[in-house]
């Protein structure tokens, strides 16, 4: 990613010194990655601007205590992933649980949807009316889910990354992932799925 | 087809797409998709659920106020990289 590889020549010592031109820096390499990761949290503008310009509040309240064990990118990752889901859970308060079942099988349900809808060509897969149901798709994810399908498959960290701004481990990591794909695919088909059978004149 | 081994396989094929799986299991699977349309269809629509968001994930731009609001409410305007800099 562009903007880590920006961010990484950040100085850590100028930053925590309270260099206002290097903590500018920081915010210029690294706010659209942020941005990004905040819109598809909880897809909406208002709500992704606010949990950007607090992710940067904070960091620069704590960058005292930053000790560089992770990068820079990683630790505003963390802020800000903690922030859209504190976010998700003051709206909807009790429905919300971070640690959901992890066990294998538990709550992985069979594949239910099996049309191929792979032939659909790419201006139907990309129109933007697809793609508001990709983004609305994403929200029905549970938090703990959607927060390790955005910053996979979304923002492109690996899976120690990901782990890393999570505190999870790359078991944990890559199990959340599958199920958090295998019910977007379930979403995807369902949505593509009659699109395949109204081509077909059905 | 064998239903049992279809959800056996289930929890694999997310690191089957990323192609991140030992190579026993691999052939496992790919022995197991061979003999199961249904399967198949699952690995090919799952692939492209996850092409769609990657390729849509790299077209959000932030908006130039939203950045213009951000760098105000954290006191830096000042120290951007504009050219009157």
């Amino acid at each position: 990613m562009s903007s880590d590889k920006k961010s990484e020549s950040i100085s850590l010592e100028a930053l925590r010194s309270g260099d206002r031109v290097e903590f500018a820096r920081l915010v210029e390499t690294t706010y659209e990655m942020i941005y990004r990761l905040s819109i598809r949290m909880v897809n909406n503008p208002q709500d992704a601007e606010d949990i950007l310009q607090e992710t940067y509040l904070k960091a620069y309240r704590h960058l005292k205590g930053f000790d560089g064990r992770s990068s820079v990118s990683t630790w505003l990752y963390r802020i800000a992933t903690n922030e859209a889901l504190m976010f998700l859970r003051r709206q909807k308060p009790g429905e919300m649980s971070i640690d959901e079942p992890l066990e294998e099988g538990e709550s992985d349900q069979p594949p239910i949807q099996i049309v191929d809808w792979c032939c659909l060509p790419e201006e139907t897969l990309l129109s933007s009316e697809s793609r508001a149901y990709l983004d609305e798709a994403i929200t029905r994810l549970s938090p703990s889910l959607r927060v390790v399908f955005v910053l996979r498959d979304i923002q492109g960290l690996s899976t120690q990354e990901t782990g890393e701004v999570l505190d999870l481990s790359e078991t944990a990591v890559k199990t959340r992932l599958s199920r958090a794909r295998l019910r977007l695919r379930e979403e995807l088909s369902g949505y593509f799925g009659k699109r395949v059978l109204e081509g077909k004149g059905m | 087809m064998d239903k049992h081994e279809c959800c056996h396989l289930l929890g694999s094929l997310s690191e089957f797409v990323d192609g991140s799986l030992g190579e026993d299991i691999c052939a496992e699977i790919e022995r197991h998709l061979a003999d199961c349309q249904n399967c198949q269809i699952v690995v090919d629509t799952l692939e492209k659920t996850v092409y769609l968001y990657h390729t849509t994930s790299q077209e959000t731009t932030t908006p130039e106020e939203v950045r213009q609001r951000l760098f105000h409410c954290l006191e830096i305007d000042d120290f951007t990289g504009s050219p009157h800099d």
